[in-house]
């Protein structure tokens, strides 16, 4: 049997800057790959759900709380100054990461889902009114409906539905038909975390914003795989998580545009993001402090910008071409095993396979898959109604990272003709 | 620890590939739907009670290998006993599944439905093998339909519980 990690080189890039693809040195510089799971070594394909984190940002971490931690912002100690500063820094890496205008623009959270319910707050629940119109897509993940949900029941608004078709790809002619003169708010996921479909987001954008209509993309599942400029894309927001980016959990962003974030309302009240308080009259403080509420998770910001720095000295597009690469073997592969059906097979797509075994359930795909030491996800992955259009209860997920080898893909094969003999 | 594997062995794929008992029950006198949401298995148990005994059962439904295997083995035993030895059967179950009753130290009734203590190891599959369980419990309370995240759920013990 070949090595587990042959040494794989990206073919040719057009630019010199971008080092050669070597995925057994990419993987040596994460600890858990090494680990083994019922005896076997582990191959980790849950990356959707999340990814690894490579001793680089593991030590950012420990060096952080060695050796620089207070708290920010408010002291004069030379500790807080230190804190202070690498927070901030973070927060310029992540906006230089997504190319925003300024870091102002970057809003550190808790996480994808936490940066929506922000955007609901913070925005719609003020520019959102009785009769107003939200679309979102049958794709979205549960995090950019529920909050829709919450605001168009508070609000009295509606939400309309962008359908897909049975490749798991936006039907872009339903899109523009939805748009009525009471269309206020696109949701949007910018790539499908069930299905993998990558939307044509900048598109998509350009015919809301003619029509005067915000736009939230849901980055969570793109950012870790290609590279975004939310400058190139125009969208109002994007929202992502870190601990999907190879950094800490606990943190995410929400970029806004600057002008659309001062107009917002806040989000968390309490302390930081005020000017002045006192029982009369208490004022915010300017972006994006207003939005940051109380401590924020600083080690984890931290963490997160020691892990741009590692994606973009590997490069965002090595990463995507490697990635695309496992995606097209894996693809074949599985394609070529009677009895699986993928789920989810648009043109364009991110290295998300989601299949459903013919008289296997997906629960115990998983457990099976498991007792080789491969780590998928089974269920319906946040995404209730994409499961509905498909007529499935749940599917078999494997979600890749540029951390995973073509040796892993033939593995998950390998894997998955197991299952089916034990169930012939 | 047991072979988690072993779980998958001949009598549980034999009872998912062929399950005993599935079906409808026209003239049944309880009935109750089994849901578990977070995976999307759902069963309904149909029971035809006649004095005090089980006297027919049938199970209909979509599910994992380990759910209707269990469904499947369950009704093949609970055929023909009491409501009572039934509802013991359903604690033995349920225990057994969740570690609290070691079937190789301890009196029980299970017979062969011992091939599911494994499940006891994958945390995540007990609220598979328990599901038909539940649902037979719900059938004999009239209690209409279940589910695994109800208050009654064995892996959500309530607060302060010792």
């Amino acid at each position: 049997m070949t090595a587990r990690h042959p040494p794989l080189k990206s073919p040719a890039l057009k630019s010199s800057a971008a080092p050669a693809f070597d995925v057994a040195r990419i993987r040596a510089d994460f600890p858990i790959l090494g680990i083994e799971v019922n005896g076997k070594p582990l191959v980790y394909l849950d990356n959707a759900a999340s990814s690894q984190m490579p001793q680089p940002v593991i030590e950012r971490l420990a060096r952080y709380q060695r050796t620089q931690h207070a708290n920010i912002h408010r002291g004069v100690h030379t500790l807080s100054e230190i804190a202070t500063g690498e927070y901030e820094a973070a927060r310029g890496k992540l906006a230089r990461f997504i190319n925003a205008s300024e870091a102002r623009e970057v809003i550190f959270t808790s996480g994808t889902t936490e940066s929506i319910n922000l955007a609901m707050h913070g925005y719609g629940r003020k520019f959102i009114g009785a009769g107003d119109e939200i679309i979102l897509t049958t794709l979205e993940h549960h995090s950019n409906i529920v909050p829709w949900q919450m605001l168009a029941e508070e609000k009295g608004a509606t939400i309309r539905v962008v359908p897909i078709s049975d490749a798991g790809e936006l039907l872009i002619g339903d899109y523009e038909k939805l748009f009525s003169e009471r269309t206020k708010f696109v949701g949007l996921s910018h790539v499908s975390n069930a299905l993998g479909t990558v939307n044509p987001v900048k598109a998509m954008i350009a015919y809301a914003r003619a029509r005067g209509v915000a736009v939230l993309v849901d980055g969570a599942q793109a950012v870790p795989h290609l590279a975004v400029d939310v400058q190139d894309l125009d969208c109002d927001f994007y929202a992502f998580s870190g601990h999907k980016l190879c950094g800490p959990t606990g943190i995410g962003v929400l970029y806004g545009k600057a002008a659309l974030l001062e107009r917002m309302q806040p989000f968390k009240g309490g302390g930081d993001m005020i000017l002045s308080v006192s029982f009369e009259k208490t004022t915010y403080n300017t972006i994006p402090h207003k939005f940051e509420a109380g401590t924020p998770p600083i080690a984890a910001a931290i963490g997160l910008g020691a892990a741009v720095d590692y994606l973009s000295g590997i490069g965002m597009e090595a990463i995507a071409a490697h990635e695309q690469e496992l995606l097209e073997e894996a693809t074949a592969r599985l394609r070529a095993i009677a009895g699986v059906r993928l789920i989810g097979t648009a043109a364009n797509k991110a290295a998300v396979l989601s299949f459903a075994l013919q008289g296997v359930h997906p629960h115990d795909v998983g457990t099976l898959l498991n007792q080789e030491g491969i780590a998928v996800r089974t269920g319906h992955h946040c995404a209730q109604p994409v499961m509905r259009r498909f007529k499935v209860p749940a599917t078999s997920r494997a979600s890749f990272a540029f951390y995973n080898t073509l040796a892993e893909v033939e593995l998950l094969a390998a894997g998955i003709r197991k299952v089916q003999k034990i169930f012939s | 620890m047991a072979d988690p594997k072993s779980l998958y062995q001949e009598v549980i794929l034999d009872h998912n590939r062929k399950p005993r008992n599935f079906g409808t029950l026209p003239d049944a006198s309880h009935l109750a739907q089994g849901h578990n949401p977070l995976c999307g298995d759902h069963l309904s148990v149909a029971l035809k009670v006649e004095e005090g005994k089980i006297a027919a059962i049938a199970f209909e439904g979509e599910s994992c290998a380990i759910c209707k295997a269990s469904a499947s083995m369950m009704t093949a035993q609970v055929k023909g006993r009491t409501t009572e030895e039934s509802e013991q059967m359903i604690r033995e179950f349920r225990d057994m599944a969740t570690g609290k009753l070691d079937t190789a130290e301890r009196p029980h009734h299970l017979g062969r439905l011992t091939v599911f203590a494994g499940v006891r190891d994958l945390p995540t599959r007990v609220k598979c093998a328990i599901l038909p369980w539940h649902t037979l419990h719900a059938a004999l309370n009239a209690a209409g339909s279940t589910s695994t995240e109800a208050d009654q759920d064995p892996m959500h013990a309530p607060i302060g519980d010792a």
